[in-house]
């Protein structure tokens, strides 16, 4: 089974490698995880966001056809005029679908239809549009729907690259096993820990990053704390990335510089000794 | 030591174990599902090996795995056609099987057969 997790023939990177600045085609990397409520959404709208940061051009897509939510997290909700589907049933052009970000001016997105389903979606189209998007950006990230069935298959139809977002949790880590298997040895699938609580793991209530990749074997891109602030950025339509401190926005600013091909060490969660003055204001706020 | 004292005062093994233990279990039956070549070549092999002593009936096999307490459990239904050997070392024994006899073995030749639980990997 392992023999799927190979990584790929690296002279099949040469499509995003040093082939002068006019043919360079950017690279279109899937989201994805199998299990539902992991943080797949937010994990895209943080590393569409600290890519765009740095400078890159990023173009998100909600590839969730009937539950669109990437809008929500990036706070776009209210600009959304044409979707993923108008552009692949040519009713409306990629530009006119492709819709701003509100703080970073090299990110864009192009939304999911709501009111539609994922059957729907055409997957050589998708592959096309895929394509298109590589030429014009140098960052296409396709936020995949939970599932393996059409969704998925539509999500990861244009990507050559993937990125899978698990939590320390028994059913997570195996549909992680299950959808990796699935991905083959094309995607080179690189594991992002999400919502790691590093106190329940010194408890030993927790499985830690490294019982998860026991199982799973794969590159570590990075871990990510399971942070209240995530909540409120969300809440708000800002993500998190956009902050410039603080340890899980450094996180996310440290995944995407690896994404960038950047020599920086996959980032960690670590059990931080609160502060009497923090100790403070938790028990002030109610504890938690 | 602290997080072992920690451990004693509690008094229940920490979760994280269980949840390594359970995901160590289900991702083993899992690839055992996914991998039906293997299952087949365990198969071929089995059934090599046990017609060596007795005649078997190839098409009835069936073999299946099952979770049981802390291991995954082999467990292979093989019909005994007779209990010919193609070259017995006693042969005293007469070929022809008497076929009370012959009914009896089969009934418990067809009761799952527990295999070694599979060394963990």
């Amino acid at each position: 089974m392992h023999v799927l997790r190979q990584p790929q023939d690296p002279t099949q990177e040469a499509t995003h490698g040093v082939t002068g600045e006019t043919t360079k085609l950017g690279r279109a990397i899937v989201v994805t995880s199998g299990k539902g409520g992991v943080g797949k959404t937010t994990t895209t709208a943080n590393l569409g966001t600290a890519l765009a940061q740095r400078g890159a051009r990023v173009a998100l897509i909600d590839a969730d056809i009937g539950l669109r939510n990437l809008d929500i997290v990036l706070g776009l909700e209210n600009r959304i005029r044409y979707h993923v589907l108008d552009v692949l049933e040519e009713t409306a052009t990629i530009d006119d679908a492709l819709i701003p970000d509100k703080h970073s001016e090299t990110l864009f997105l192009l939304a999911a239809a709501q009111a539609r389903e994922k059957d729907e979606v055409d997957t050589e189209k998708m592959r096309a549009l895929v394509a298109t998007l590589r030429e014009r950006f140098d960052y296409v990230i396709i936020d995949s729907p939970a599932g393996i069935e059409k969704g998925f298959k539509n999500a990861v139809a244009g990507a050559e690259e993937a990125i899978v977002v698990c939590t320390p949790e028994v059913s997570a880590v195996r549909d992680v096993d299950r959808i990796v298997g699935l991905l083959g040895n094309r995607f080179r699938p690189q594991l992002i820990i999400n919502r790691v609580r590093p106190q329940l793991v010194k408890k030993g209530k927790m499985l830690s990053v490294e019982d998860v990749n026991a199982f799973l074997r794969l590159p570590l891109l990075g871990v990510i704390a399971d942070e209240p602030q995530i909540i409120v950025t969300t809440n708000r339509g800002e993500p998190l990335a956009l902050q410039r401190e603080g340890a899980t926005a450094n996180a996310y600013h440290a995944i995407a510089a690896r994404i960038a091909g950047e020599n920086v060490p996959a980032p960690t969660v670590e059990l931080k000794k609160p502060s009497l003055l923090e100790k403070m204001g938790t028990m002030l706020r109610g504890g938690r | 030591m602290l997080d072992l004292l920690r451990r004693l005062f509690a008094g229940t093994a920490p979760s994280a174990s269980a949840a390594k233990e359970r995901l160590r279990l289900v991702l083993m039956t899992d690839h055992l599902a996914l991998a039906p070549e293997i299952v087949e070549a365990m198969k071929r092999d089995l059934v090599d090996v046990i017609s060596r002593h007795v005649e078997v009936d190839r098409e009835k096999i069936e073999v299946t795995f099952e979770r049981q307490d802390r291991a995954v459990a082999m467990l292979a239904n093989i019909p005994i056609l007779s209990v010919n050997r193609p070259s017995p070392p006693d042969r005293s024994l007469p070929p022809p099987v008497r076929p009370r006899r012959k009914r009896g073995r089969r009934r418990a030749a067809n009761a799952p057969v527990p295999a070694e639980p599979a060394p963990a990997t």
